[in-house]
């Protein structure tokens, strides 16, 4: 693997399943780990899981993406470790569209989650990313992103603002030596889609973090996952909107 | 969403069952779960039967991390979704490897201790639960530390889920002295020869692959491995192999069998030999193959395991013999030695011989495990509960005689019976009588 020992990754959003799988993968490689999430309990179980599969270090954080508070000790942390830091950035929420046309005020805590908070770490990290003149950043959007839908459009909406971000933050590292991925995930098994009506070709979390470590070797710049995710957003996103206006997919 | 409907099956796939389906993602989530809805764990569903089906349960695939461990000591804290398999990779180039390790990677800590699972060091280490430090039990009012000791641990170790779902555990290791299998392999002419060999044999690692088509002078026949843990080069991983597709009925066809069974045996030249294998190789031989089950086709197959007491030899000649005229057997069939019983009521391994046989799920395989079952009873044996499709309610309340009183005991604790299982409800595990 390419990963050299001394890097060191800041998982946000790390008690999913995808960012579990992710983490679990760089200890394998014998990478540093800095586990961040709310779920205190859950990240320390990571954090000994990850030691065990042989990290070199992996120890759990709280991170709040409503409290900005909470992003300072991150960051000292991270600019504590030698050698190369890299983030990789799993957080997002998803609260059904239905409860948020009845409540609009939830509409800042899905951006919050999804986008806002993810990014103000970010803008953090990057000049870390800078200074050392190495370093990757991995955003998971969505493919909720590529165009809303009457099924999930503030979801999508939050994640297409953080697609966006990532595309230009990839273009202020890029100056310096970074590299940011986006990665645009299809259906994945996780709890968010457990017993879901609707869902088809979920792929498992481990093929997902499979591909997204094999874009951060090749430092690809947007990824699909799975693959022909990217065929089927490109045929949703030829449709013409007086067309799709009617659908409801 | 909590719960998902999905269709399962048991391993051998000829029990099937519609289920609700929970997957907690984390403690806290199951624990929750467990308060508001309780269901049995299943695992990775490597029981044969029905002992991993029910009409609602709880995934455990998703609790699988390792909590703790002291290299010093060998203790190891996991969730009970953790597999085996997992367990023995990482651990065997520490020095150290799970107590016991059933033929299958894929089965999970929780369920290694809800069918207090055996391997083939049985008659040196006893079974699973043997090794187990403490674990603790989700239930409705909150999570429960258990120990060895206390009457609840007796109940759980091989208590088939039914004291409700394991969280966690913690178990000691094996200390081993490098991380390939030294295997000594030796023909062995006929049973009699072959019972003679494994209650000789002190190896740490004791099995026998048995030719079950062979008959006449021959039935019995097989190959003794007897193992140890030894440092080696250590061969590079092969990659697994899945079965695409189920495979049609002559795959496993009597004279298929019979050929491969006789070339089986003459691979291991009539001296006998030693080779290094990997260990996953050694302990987890068909784990390569993934979802090797669809070689039997879609009809699936059983499989048949009892234990018989020492003196009850002839009782396994009548049916190996059977099994040969029946001309149904496959070529997995083993044959072992087990040491004396850990003594919780459910736990199947007791001191004796113990033969296991896959059968297609052929016309007359329900006759022959018909009669199987019967030998079993009346040579005073037992069947494998985690094997088990086939047996009846009588017959496995007189095979397991600690069963009524741990019913008494188990119903008391979840008076509702949210735990049953399929099997449990099949043979009546939990009834008075």
């Amino acid at each position: 693997m390419s990963a050299p020992q001394t890097e060191t990754w800041l998982i946000l959003g790390a008690s999913s399943a995808m960012a579990r799988a992710m983490a679990r993968a760089l200890a394998a490689e014998g990478a540093g780990l800095i586990l961040a999430g709310r779920d205190d309990d859950d990240l320390a179980a990571l954090a000994a899981d990850c030691r065990f599969r042989g990290a070199t270090r992996a120890e759990a954080m709280r991170w709040d993406a409503r409290d900005p508070a909470t992003i300072a000790p991150l960051i000292h942390r991270l600019a504590q470790a030698q050698g190369v830091v890299s983030a990789a950035v799993f957080a997002g929420s998803m609260p059904p569209q239905a409860e948020i046309d009845v409540d609009p005020a939830l509409i800042a805590g899905v951006a919050a989650d999804s986008f806002t908070g993810p990014a103000h770490v970010l803008s953090r990290v990057a000049p870390l990313i800078e200074a050392r003149g190495a370093g990757t950043i991995v955003g998971v959007a969505s493919v909720a992103g590529d165009r809303g839908r009457v099924g999930n459009y503030v979801y999508g909406a939050a994640k297409a603002a953080f697609a966006t971000y990532l595309s230009g933050l990839r273009n202020r590292l890029n100056r310096a030596g970074g590299h940011v991925v986006t990665v645009k995930p299809g259906f994945v098994d996780t709890a968010m889609t457990w017993g879901l009506p609707g869902m088809f070709l979920v792929a498992p979390p481990e093929a997902v973090v499979a591909s997204i470590l094999k874009a951060v070797r090749r430092r690809r710049n947007v990824i699909y996952t799975p693959f022909f995710w990217r065929y089927i957003m490109v045929i949703i996103r030829a449709v013409p909107e007086p067309i799709f206006k009617k659908l409801s997919i | 969403m909590t719960w998902a409907t999905r269709e399962i099956a048991g391993w051998g796939r000829v029990l099937r069952a519609e289920a609700a389906l929970a997957r907690p993602e984390r403690q806290r989530t199951a624990r929750a779960l467990a308060e508001s809805a309780p269901a049995p764990a299943l695992g990775r569903r490597r029981s044969y039967g029905d002992a991993c089906l029910a009409e609602r349960a709880m995934l455990t695939e998703r609790l699988d991390r390792v909590l703790s461990f002291d290299p010093e000591t060998g203790t190891l804290e996991a969730e009970s979704g953790v597999m085996l398999g997992d367990l023995a990779a990482r651990l065997a180039p520490l020095g150290w490897l799970p107590p016991v390790m059933p033929g299958t990677g894929f089965a999970t800590m929780g369920g290694a201790i809800a069918m207090d699972v055996h391997g083939k060091n049985h008659h040196h280490a006893g079974a699973f639960a043997a090794h187990v430090d403490r674990l603790t039990l989700a239930t409705p009012a909150g999570p429960v530390e258990v120990a060895p000791g206390d009457p609840l641990f007796a109940l759980t170790a091989g208590g088939l889920g039914q004291t409700g779902p394991i969280l966690k555990a913690t178990i000691r290791l094996a200390r081993v002295r490098g991380d390939v299998m030294m295997v000594t392999e030796r023909r062995m002419a006929d049973l009699d020869a072959f019972c003679d060999a494994l209650d000789a044999s002190d190896a740490p690692y004791t099995v026998g692959w048995i030719d079950a088509t062979a008959t006449g002078p021959a039935l019995g026949r097989g190959i003794l491995e007897e193992g140890e843990v030894a440092r080696g080069l250590v061969p590079p991983a092969k990659r697994g192999r899945t079965v695409p597709l189920d495979a049609p009925g002559f795959a496993l066809s009597a004279p298929v069998v019979r050929t491969f069974n006789a070339a089986y045996l003459r691979r291991v030249p009539a001296r006998g030999r030693t080779v290094v294998r990997p260990i996953a190789d050694y302990f987890f031989p068909l784990d390569r193959i993934h979802d090797w089950n669809r070689l039997y086709g879609k009809c699936g197959f059983h499989q048949f395991q009892c234990v018989v007491p020492m003196d009850a030899r002839p009782a396994l000649r009548d049916m190996l013999a059977r099994i040969g005229k029946a001309a149904l057997a496959s070529p997995l069939a083993v044959l072992k030695r087990l040491g004396p019983g850990a003594g919780h009521p459910m736990s199947f391994p007791v001191e004796g011989y113990t033969l296991a046989i896959d059968l297609p799920a052929r016309d007359g395989a329900d006759r022959l495990l018909a009669a199987l079952n019967a030998a079993t009873a009346e040579a005073g044996g037992r069947v494998y509960l985690a094997k088990d499709s086939s047996l009846t309610a009588e017959q496995a309340h007189a095979m397991y005689p600690g069963r009524a009183a741990w019913a008494e005991a188990v119903n008391a604790r979840d008076p509702e019976r949210a735990y049953e299982t399929a099997l449990v409800k099949r043979l009546r595990l939990r009834e008075a009588a």
